[in-house]
């Protein structure tokens, strides 16, 4: 028996963790989960811990979920969004960090519209940065729920045939889970219009597929993503309709599909046009338990990355 | 004062020289070269085991002044230049006013003079460089433009772009072009490809640079009229410039230092020194750049000179602003990747930083190694190493992509306008 030694200090995303680490940080969400279903749901492991919530992007349910994970674990958490920020005062995102730094945080739970400021930050401020969603490159604690999620319900990653459908392009959390998911070994296939697929995501050792059945056939698993009507300005399809017509995972197309196939979204979900109402709603779906399953991933998280060693001792086999 | 530089390694192909000499500088004029000069008024400065080159001419360099003064002034990028040997450099005219009518030309004119530098200003092509109405290009010319570009706002309208390659050449005024599409560009931060995509940033395809260089070609063979290609960044673009020139068409090219040595792989963090445009492109295109210099595709390396201040560069990579510097580290780039690498020799590199672009903006008796001109020389040490730091920079601004890297090759000294920096 080997004890893991957690040496990460941020979390900035997948593509720099290790398999190993991805499954610590999976096996200790496991842990973490039984808190939440008790009568007391909170723990002291973080007591005296101040972690602070930096969200300069609209989120209702990644900030709320960092907000009950940091509370259970007894942590004080305190909340800075864009609009209420000194951000639109014109402050820079630079100042601004090591100005809540000056306030002695130990974690900064950070969202932001432009890739890499996560990754900008670490480099600014000493505290702990854990990425939660930059632009279009990174969502690691999505991916990471998602990831329990299939493991809770699948078992083994290894081999397992997981698609992702819509649109690629700007998802941060299809390249979180590209990374996570090819580096233990599941068997990745994206799927969407032309013009959703960035340019050479083939060589990330994915599928790539522009036929909605192909996607589905198989599949153990589908994680819908949004689609985002904010950037139909750019003209990436003709119409929702056509979209709707082309795309859209249905009681029909899940006809062709495993049994027991289960469908994922990161959310929130544009109910009948990635996904139609009544297989958001049904058996296959396991939308809420991914949202369940994020405040487990995240204590997990916010445990590791505290570099606290009381109370729990991580324990696996060499 | 008189200066007599002793035993210098003189490199000049134009005036075929190529040996140990001494170079007499009397009044601001050479006026002999040759071995063992003696002189006892004129000061020595020992070159034994420094290179001496006819001084370097940049065709692209952004001065910032008017208007950004607090990014590069022309004092502080003309003392940029001479600590990276320059003794020339075009000045792009987005400045603020835009350098597209004669007063903005004579102020710019006017500063370089007092400080012993000289600036061949570029006027714009287009009113504001906006791209719908021709400048008063006639107007430019008498004050002194030698060229017309809009540089990062690249011509559009391929009916103005036309009327302006027609009016132009009939004026002598060499159109400089940056060959961007800004439709395909749109919203791109780095090269389009496995990068961008590993990234998470917006990409730039090189279609947005091929297509336009494909479109000027054209138009060049319409109109007769010559253009000039700034910092070239695709294989496609290399290869259409190569196809062109065996056509024999009035066609030449730069590429800047960053593009011929870096790639965007090296875009590993979120590193916003190299965001620049056009992007640092792929291994493929790089070495299509470097081909280009060798098969003399490409005649000249231009900085792209590009001061920033931190509150544009160290930002959020996508508000961030495009450019690196390049006065200052172009000639120790381009000795370390290609001197010290056996792909150019030093009349290569003369040839490329000095005497091609001289000629291209039709300029005679500027820089060169020659009796009874004007001294504008610079001393080398070609095998002083040395890292690039933040305080390695004299610019005001320090958004260099070659902070960190060790380079082989150092500026001793710049003679501009017969005026000795000593560094």
């Amino acid at each position: 028996m080997k004890k893991i030694r957690w040496k990460q200090k941020h979390l900035l995303g997948l593509k720099d963790l290790t398999a190993n680490e991805i499954v610590t940080i999976l096996d200790t969400a496991k842990s973490f989960v039984e808190i939440s279903e008790r009568a007391i749901k909170k723990v002291p492991t973080l007591r005296g811990k101040t972690v602070c919530n930096f969200f300069f992007e609209p989120s209702t349910r990644t900030r709320a979920s960092f907000e009950i994970a940091e509370k259970r674990l007894s942590a004080d958490s305190l909340n800075f969004a864009g609009s209420s920020s000194s951000l639109v005062k014109g402050e820079s995102i630079k100042d601004a960090a090591r100005n809540i730094e000056a306030l002695k945080v130990d974690m900064i739970v950070i969202r932001h519209s432009s890739s890499g400021v996560p990754h900008q930050l670490s480099h600014y401020v000493n505290a702990g940065i854990i990425n939660a969603g930059d632009g279009i490159n990174e969502h690691p604690t999505q991916a990471l729920l998602d990831m329990f999620t299939l493991r809770e319900k699948k078992g083994d990653l290894k081999g397992l045939k997981v698609s992702f459908i819509g649109d690629i392009l700007h998802s941060r959390v299809a390249r979180s889970n590209i990374w996570g998911l090819t580096k233990l070994g599941a068997d990745i296939t994206i799927c969407g219009p032309r013009t959703l697929i960035p340019r050479d995501v083939d060589k990330l050792g994915v599928r790539v597929t522009n036929n909605l059945m192909e996607a589905i056939e198989g599949a153990d698993a589908l994680n819908l993503l949004r689609i985002q009507f904010e950037r139909q300005s750019e003209i990436f399809f003709p119409s929702i309709r056509e979209y709707r017509q082309t795309f859209q995972v249905n009681k029909d197309v899940l006809k062709k599909a495993k049994k027991d196939v289960i469908i994922m979204h990161p959310g929130p979900i544009n109910r009948d046009v990635e996904l139609a109402n009544d297989v958001a709603d049904g058996k296959h779906s396991v939308i809420l338990d991914q949202v369940t399953n994020g405040i487990a991933v995240r204590m997990a998280v916010l445990y590791l990355l505290s570099g606290t060693k009381q109370q729990l001792s991580l324990e696996e086999s060499e | 004062m008189d200066y007599i530089i002793k035993s210098a390694h003189v490199i000049d192909p134009k005036n075929n020289i190529d040996d140990v000499l001494d170079v007499l500088i009397e009044k601001k004029f050479i006026t002999k070269i040759d071995k063992n000069i003696n002189s006892s008024s004129a000061k020595e400065i020992d070159a034994n085991g420094l290179y001496l080159f006819p001084g370097l001419v940049d065709l692209h360099a952004h001065f910032r002044d008017p208007g950004f003064e607090y990014k590069e002034t022309i004092e502080s990028g003309a003392k940029a230049a001479f600590h990276g040997g320059f003794v020339g450099c075009v000045s792009m005219a987005n400045t603020q006013p835009v350098c597209d009518n004669p007063s903005v030309v004579e102020t710019i004119l006017k500063k370089a003079q007092h400080i012993n530098f000289s600036i061949f200003p570029c006027g714009t092509v287009t009113k504001g460089g906006e791209g719908s109405e021709l400048s008063e290009m006639a107007d430019l010319r008498a004050a002194g433009c030698l060229a017309v570009s809009d540089d990062g706002n690249s011509v559009a309208d391929i009916l103005v772009q036309r009327r302006a390659l027609e009016y132009a050449s009939m004026l002598g005024l060499l159109i400089m072009i940056h060959a961007e599409d800004k439709q395909l560009s749109k919203n791109g931060l780095i090269n389009e490809g496995l990068v961008s995509t590993r990234l998470g940033l917006r990409g730039i395809p090189n279609a947005a640079e091929d297509v336009m260089v494909a479109r000027d070609i054209e138009l060049v063979k319409l109109t007769g009229a010559p253009i000039h290609f700034q910092h070239v960044s695709t294989r496609r673009a290399v290869e259409l410039i190569g196809e062109a020139k065996k056509a024999g068409l009035p066609v030449t090219a730069e590429a800047t230092p960053h593009h011929c040595t870096l790639i965007d792989e090296d875009i590993v963090t979120y590193n916003t020194n190299f965001k620049i445009n056009p992007p640092l492109r792929s291994i493929d295109d790089r070495d299509a750049i470097v081909r280009g210099l060798e098969m003399n595709i490409i005649d000249a390396i231009a900085t792209d000179h590009a001061p920033h201040q931190d509150v544009e560069k160290d930002i959020e990579f996508d508000k961030a602003l495009f450019g690196t510097t390049g006065l200052e580290t172009a000639l120790a780039v381009i000795l370390t990747y290609f001197y010290h690498k056996n792909i150019l020799s030093l009349q290569d590199i003369v040839k490329k930083m000095s005497l091609n672009p001289q000629s291209i903006l039709g300029l005679s008796d500027f820089a060169e190694v020659k009796k009874d001109i004007e001294a504008n020389l610079v001393l080398v040490d070609i095998n002083k190493e040395w890292t690039v730091e933040k305080k390695s920079f004299v610019s005001k601004s320090k958004n260099s992509c070659f902070l960190g890297k060790k380079l082989k090759g150092k500026v001793a000294a710049t003679i501009c306008k017969g005026i000795l920096h000593l560094f």
